[in-house]
């Protein structure tokens, strides 16, 4: 079969697929500086662009309107999902972006078996590698795909709440070990079902895949929204493990390299993600949390609390010289980033050094807060990462948290066991002066209190993150 | 032994991988994911085949939908990536 180029040699095809592979690599590497990393951003996608491309050129498509009609449809929905989402809905349409790349990756492997088996007849077909990796890519993909819609839902604000119920460890283990045992048949081919399971349309894996779409969900489900970022992180690794697992089965090298490149992204930043909050990745997928939440609660705080107005911190502000501000997912959710940054340039142009000390897990995905100021134009020079910014608390004058609690938590630091024992925090109270933007006193995800809250440097900003901080901004104006 | 070689590739790009991922700044881990996650779109040539050679119907609409998802998976995490990236790029004007 033939196509547009098929009549070159296979070299070609071959070297084609080296040179994308090279463009991948080469814009990953230029995303390691934010100057760069747009174009980083564009070469990965020529690269794409060159794969996609010499791959319909080359190949006999003997339904090309099937074809470009799904390139048009498939192109139009991402278009309109990246142009008209809003930036403080950006972790779910990652998630969900996620999530597509699995299930495709899932379905392609199902229709390459199909076409083996079609063709040859179950006993014909082989390889054991080809299946093998063919019930990986599916359950790898299909796990992507629902638990992406799960985690995509829950970011949006459809079930907020950790769903936990009694059994639940069981359960998923039981989920997981039909996986495995019909993958067994799919591999294996035992004689006696092997005939029925294995027919033209190879129905064990689509077995395989409705076991582990369940499974998907059933791990995701559990987890609470400040876990988000692990999750997203591991679903991103997944969706590159799926694709390259299904290279394998093609017999295709640019899926393979690219597919992997994308696992071990995800894997790294999963990684990241489990040690900014001192957790393995069992303990979250599990949902180690939740189990150790503290009865009495309000009673550290009782008569130890000094709250103050936007006009007292406006004060602060005027004779300080260097400014921390601490982002939580506060910040997104009341959509304050802009306030902040105004804030922030004010205080800029009046020659107080201001930085923006960002923990790792705040917010609900790896680098949430820095996308969310970078849109509010704070340039990203400002913005510093937990072991920069720790040394410097200390020649801080004030410190505004806005939005977090768990990350600014001295418990953290205590012998004692709580959920966030261990965890590196932001250091805050090493300045002169703490100023914490929160609704209430409420407790943070970790559902223990936080006795920074009670310091004696320490001022609370009760408020909606968004209104005090324009209120802040605006009082900071009037005093200049 | 065409499993053994696919098995070279996946180690050595887990190696290469590992190394440039390390290097990326925490300030750029979102547009980092989607657009990894673009790239993980590379599955769309996959689909492509099956989509426009599957020899039968039910080949072709897997196919038809493995490409719709994908191509939304490569087109959506490319521009929301650059969509971001813009934004960190450019440099205050005052």
């Amino acid at each position: 079969m033939a196509g547009l180029l098929g009549g070159l040699p296979d070299a070609v095809l071959s070297v084609a697929y080296l040179v994308a592979a090279t463009l991948f690599i080469l814009g990953l590497r230029e995303m390691t500086h934010p100057r760069t990393a747009m174009r980083g951003n564009l070469i990965s996608a020529a690269g794409m662009l060159l794969a996609v491309g010499i791959t319909v050129l080359w190949f006999e498509i003997l339904s090309p309107l099937v074809l470009f009609a799904a390139l048009l449809v498939g192109a139009a929905i991402g278009t309109w999902l990246a142009t008209s989402v809003e930036t403080t809905q950006m972790p779910q349409l990652v998630g969900l972006f996620n999530g597509f790349g699995g299930g495709a990756s899932a379905l392609v492997a199902g229709a390459e078996l199909i076409d083996l088996f079609g063709a040859g007849g179950a006993a014909k077909v082989a390889a054991y590698d080809v299946t093998g990796a063919a019930a990986v890519a599916g359950v790898v993909g299909a796990v992507t795909f629902t638990g992406s819609l799960v985690a995509a839902g829950k970011l949006h604000g459809y079930v907020e709440a950790p769903i936990r119920y009694p059994g639940e460890q069981t359960v998923k283990a039981g989920v997981l070990l039909v996986c495995v045992a019909v993958a067994a048949v799919l591999v294996g081919r035992p004689a006696g079902v092997a005939g029925a399971l294995t027919a033209d349309w190879v129905p064990a894996y689509w077995g395989l895949l409705v076991a582990a779409s369940v499974l998907g969900v059933l791990l995701v489900v559990p987890i609470g929204g400040a876990d988000m970022p692990v999750v997203i992180a591991l679903l991103n690794s997944l969706s590159g493990l799926a694709a390259a697992t299904t290279g394998f089965v093609l017999d295709n090298s640019v899926l393979i390299i690219a597919g992997t490149l994308v696992g071990a992204s995800g894997m790294i930043l999963t990684t990241i993600m489990c040690r900014a909050m001192n957790r393995s990745l069992r303990n979250v997928l599990v949902g180690g949390l939740g189990d150790t939440r503290a009865g009495d609660v309000a009673d550290i705080y009782e008569g130890n609390i000094m709250s103050t107005s936007p006009e007292e911190v406006a004060m602060l502000l005027e004779t300080a010289r260097r400014v921390v501000i601490v982002p939580g997912y506060g910040m997104a959710v009341g959509q304050a980033q802009h306030a902040v940054a105004e804030l922030a340039a004010m205080l800029g142009e009046a020659g107080v050094e201001v930085a923006f000390g960002i923990h790792p897990v705040a917010g609900r995905m790896p680098g949430h807060m820095n996308v969310l100021l970078a849109e509010a134009d704070v340039p990203y020079e400002q913005m510093e990462e937990l072991e920069a910014v720790n040394p410097t608390f200390a020649d801080t004058d004030v410190v505004i948290v806005t939005g977090a609690n768990d990350v600014v938590n001295p418990t953290a630091l205590s012998d004692e066991p709580s959920p966030i024992q261990g965890m590196p925090i932001l250091r805050v109270w090493e300045a002169d002066v703490v100023v914490i933007n929160k609704r209430s006193l409420s407790h943070g995800y970790a559902g223990i209190p936080n006795p920074l809250f009670t310091y004696d440097n320490t001022y609370m900003l009760f408020g909606d993150a968004r209104e005090s901080m324009q209120a802040l901004a605006n009082e900071y104006k009037a005093t200049r | 032994m065409a499993f053994v070689e696919n098995l070279t590739l996946f180690v050595l790009a887990a190696f290469v991988g590992y190394e440039i991922i390390t290097k990326i700044p925490a300030t750029l881990h979102t547009p980092l994911i989607s657009g990894a996650n673009a790239i993980s779109g590379i599955t769309l040539i996959g689909s492509v085949l099956v989509a426009g050679s599957g020899s039968t119907t039910l080949a072709t609409v897997l196919g038809f939908v493995a490409v719709v998802m994908a191509t939304i998976n490569v087109v959506g995490g490319y521009l929301v990536s650059h969509f971001m990236l813009r934004r960190f790029g450019r440099r205050r004007e005052d």
